[in-house]
C-alpha cells in the first residue's frame, strides 16, 4: 500500500540528502567508529596488527608521560593562539563594523582573500620574513643593528605566529558577524542616556558580541590544536604538536593501533571543548561564522 | 570633563585603527615578500634582491613533477567542485524546504567535517580502508575532498535558500510545472550566486588541501600542496617562491574573476527586470 507522495514528502527529502548522508557515514562516522575499535587492536610489528583485543595502547598512552606532555603542549599552544587571535582579531572586526569608510567591502574582501591562498604557501612565506635571509634579518643586518642573523624560525614562537596568520581571518569574521547582528539603536540609546562611548562599548557592544568572540575562540583553538602543516614547516622537531605525533606514528612507525588511539584521544579532547561550548552557546554561531 | 572624555574616545578609535592596519600588514606582508622574491635573480630564496629575473618561472615550467602535481590538483579540484556543488545544493534544498525526522542531527553532522581536525579525518579513513583491505585510490582522495568541501557549500547555499520564498516554486507547480523544472526554472536561478560561491570555495578547498591529502593520496601521487611540502624539505629555493606566486594567481584570480563576472551579470539582469526581490 504505497501512500501518495505529498508536496514536501519526507521520503523525497531522504532521497535528496542520500548522497551527502552516505558520504558522511562512510567517510566520517564509520572511519571514526572503526578507529575507536582499532585502539584495542594488538600491534605486532610495523604495519602489522591483529584483532586480538588489548588495552595495551590505552595503557601506554595513559602511563607514558611522553604522550601526556605532547597533549598538554598542544593544548597550551592552541590556547595561546586562540587568545592572541581573540585580542588581535577584535580590533579589526570592530573597526570594520564601526567605520564610516565607503569601501567597507574591500576590507572584508581582504579578509576573505587569505582563505583562497594556499595554506602551505601562506605558511612557508613566513620563512621569507623570519628566516636568516628573511626581510627582518636582512634589514637589521644592513642597518648594522645586529651582526649575526637572529634565529627567529623553527621555534614555538614561529609556530604560533604561523597559526595566528591563518586563524585571524576566522576570528575577525566571526566577531564581525556577531557585531553586525547588534541593533545599533541600542548603542545610540545608551549614549543618549549619558553613557560615554567607552561605557556604551563595555555595557552594550562587548557583551552582545561575545557569542561571536566565543565561537571564534573555539574555532581557532580546535584548528590550532589539530594542525599539522604549521609545526612541520615553521617549528623544529621539538615544536611538533599532536597532529605531527599522529602522522609520525602512522606514516613513520606504521603503528596503526597507537596512531588510532592518539587520533581518538585528540578527537575526544577537542570534542570535549566543543561540547562545553555548545552547551552554553549552541551551534548556530559557529554556523554563521563558517558560512560567512 | 566632557572634552577629556571625547579625547579618550578618539584615542581608543585611533588605537583600533592602528591595530587594524597592523593586522592587515601582518596578513599580507609574507605573501607580498614571497611574490617579490619570486622575481629575484639571486640563486638563494631570500633577500636581498640582486636583480629582476623571470628565470625561476622558466625553471618552473620545465619542472615535470611540479607540472604533473599541478595537473593532478587541478582535475581533482574541478571534480570536487562540480560534485560537491550538486550534492550540496540538493542537500540544502532538502534541509530548508522539508521537514523530516533527524533533520537537526543531519544539519549538525554535515558541518562536522569542517570542525574535526584533518589529521583525525585522514587517519580515520585510512584505518577504515586498511580494515577492509582496500588500496588508496584516486577515487578515495576525491571523495575525501568532497567530504571536506561539503560543509561550506551546504552552509553557503542554505543561507541563500532560506531567503528564497517557497511560494515562487509552489506557484510554478500549481501552474503545472514538474518538480524538477520548477527547481530548475525558479529556485536555481535565484540561487546562482550561492552556487557559484560554493563551487569556487569547494575548488580552493580541494586545491589547497594538504594534511588530509598526505594521508589519502595513492602511493606515488603528489598534489600541488604535498609537492610543495616535499620541495620545502630540501630547501627554500626561489623556484618555490615562483610556484607560490603562480598558485596565488590561480586561487585568488579565479574567484575574483568569478565574482566580477557574477556581479556584472546580476547588474545586467537587474536592469532587465527591475523588480527582483528575494527576501
Amino acid at each position: 500500500m504505497r501512500r501518495r507522495w505529498t508536496l514536501y514528502d519526507p521520503r523525497l527529502a531522504w532521497l535528496l540528502v542520500a548522497p551527502v548522508l552516505l558520504l558522511l557515514i562512510f567517510f566520517l562516522v564509520l572511519p571514526i567508529a572503526v578507529m575507536a575499535a582499532y585502539t584495542f587492536f594488538t600491534f605486532v610489528t610495523a604495519g602489522v596488527e591483529t584483532s586480538a583485543l588489548t588495552t595495551a595502547n590505552w595503557h601506554e598512552f595513559l602511563t607514558d608521560s611522553y604522550y601526556a606532555g605532547f597533549l598538554l603542549k598542544t593544548l597550551r599552544v592552541g590556547a595561546i593562539t586562540a587568545l592572541l587571535c581573540g585580542v588581535l582579531g577584535y580590533f579589526p572586526a570592530y573597526f570594520i563594523w564601526a567605520t564610516t569608510f565607503k569601501h567597507k567591502w574591500l576590507l572584508l574582501l581582504l579578509l576573505i582573500v587569505p582563505f583562497w591562498i594556499s595554506f602551505t604557501i601562506r605558511t612557508f612565506s613566513w620563512i621569507n620574513i623570519l628566516g636568516e635571509q628573511g626581510v627582518i634579518n636582512v634589514a637589521l643586518l644592513k642597518l648594522g643593528i645586529i651582526s649575526e642573523p637572529l634565529p627567529m624560525l623553527y621555534n614555538e614562537g614561529a609556530v604560533i605566529l604561523g597559526m595566528l596568520h591563518f586563524l585571524l581571518p576566522y576570528m575577525i569574521l566571526n566577531v564581525y558577524v556577531s557585531l553586525e547582528g547588534i541593533d545599533r539603536t541600542l548603542i545610540s540609546a545608551a549614549r543618549s542616556m549619558g553613557c560615554t562611548s567607552a561605557q556604551a562599548f563595555r555595557e552594550v557592544t562587548l557583551p552582545l558580541s561575545l557569542p561571536g568572540l566565543a565561537a571564534g575562540l573555539l574555532l581557532c583553538f580546535v584548528l590550532a590544536a589539530g594542525s599539522y602543516v604549521t609545526p612541520q614547516l615553521l617549528g623544529s622537531g621539538r615544536d611538533a604538536l599532536f597532529g605531527n605525533l599522529i602522522y609520525d606514528t602512522i606514516m613513520g612507525e606504521l603503528n596503526w593501533p597507537m596512531g588510532a588511539t592518539l587520533s581518538i584521544v585528540l578527537f575526544l579532547v577537542l570534542g570535549f571543548f566543543a561540547a562545553i561550548y555548545t552547551r552554553f552557546m549552541g551551534m548556530s554561531q559557529i554556523v554563521k561564522g563558517l558560512g560567512g | 570633563m566632557k572634552a577629556r572624555r571625547k579625547e579618550e574616545g578618539r584615542w581608543a578609535w585611533r588605537l583600533t585603527g592602528f591595530v587594524t592596519v597592523c593586522v592587515y600588514i601582518f596578513m599580507f606582508a609574507p605573501i607580498v615578500a614571497t611574490v617579490i622574491l619570486s622575481f629575484n635573480a639571486s640563486m638563494f630564496g631570500g633577500f636581498p634582491m640582486t636583480g629582476f629575473s623571470l628565470q625561476w618561472y622558466g625553471k618552473l615550467m620545465a619542472n615535470e613533477p611540479v607540472l604533473a602535481a599541478f595537473r593532478t590538483s587541478l582535475w581533482i579540484a574541478l571534480v570536487t567542485a562540480g560534485v560537491t556543488t550538486v550534492i550540496g545544493v540538493v542537500t540544502s534544498f532538502a534541509l530548508v524546504r522539508f521537514e523530516f525526522r533527524g533533520k537537526q542531527a543531519l544539519s549538525t553532522l554535515v558541518i562536522l567535517p569542517a570542525l574535526v581536525p584533518e589529521t583525525i579525518l585522514g587517519v580515520g579513513l585510512l584505518v577504515l580502508i586498511k580494515a577492509v583491505d582496500q588500496p588508496r585510490t584516486m577515487l578515495l582522495l576525491v571523495l575525501g575532498h568532497i567530504l571536506l568541501a561539503v560543509p561550506y557549500v551546504v552552509l553557503i547555499t542554505q543561507a541563500r535558500m532560506v531567503g528564497i520564498r517557497r511560494v515562487y516554486e509552489e506557484a510554478a507547480l500549481s501552474l503545472g510545472a514538474s518538480r524538477f523544472s520548477s527547481f530548475r526554472e525558479i529556485t536555481l536561478p535565484l540561487l546562482i550566486p550561492a552556487v557559484v560561491g560554493g563551487a569556487l570555495l569547494a575548488f580552493t578547498i580541494s586545491f589547497d588541501n594538504t594534511s588530509a591529502s598526505l594521508f589519502w593520496r595513492p602511493a606515488g601521487v603528489e598534489t600541488m600542496p604535498t609537492q610543495i611540502l616535499s620541495m620545502l624539505k630540501i630547501s627554500i629555493s626561489p623556484e618555490i617562491n615562483a610556484l607560490g606566486t603562480v598558485m596565488i594567481l590561480v586561487t585568488v584570480g579565479i574567484p575574483l574573476l568569478g565574482g566580477l563576472i557574477l556581479q556584472s551579470l546580476t547588474r545586467l539582469k537587474r536592469r532587465d527586470e527591475p523588480k527582483e526581490e528575494t527576501r
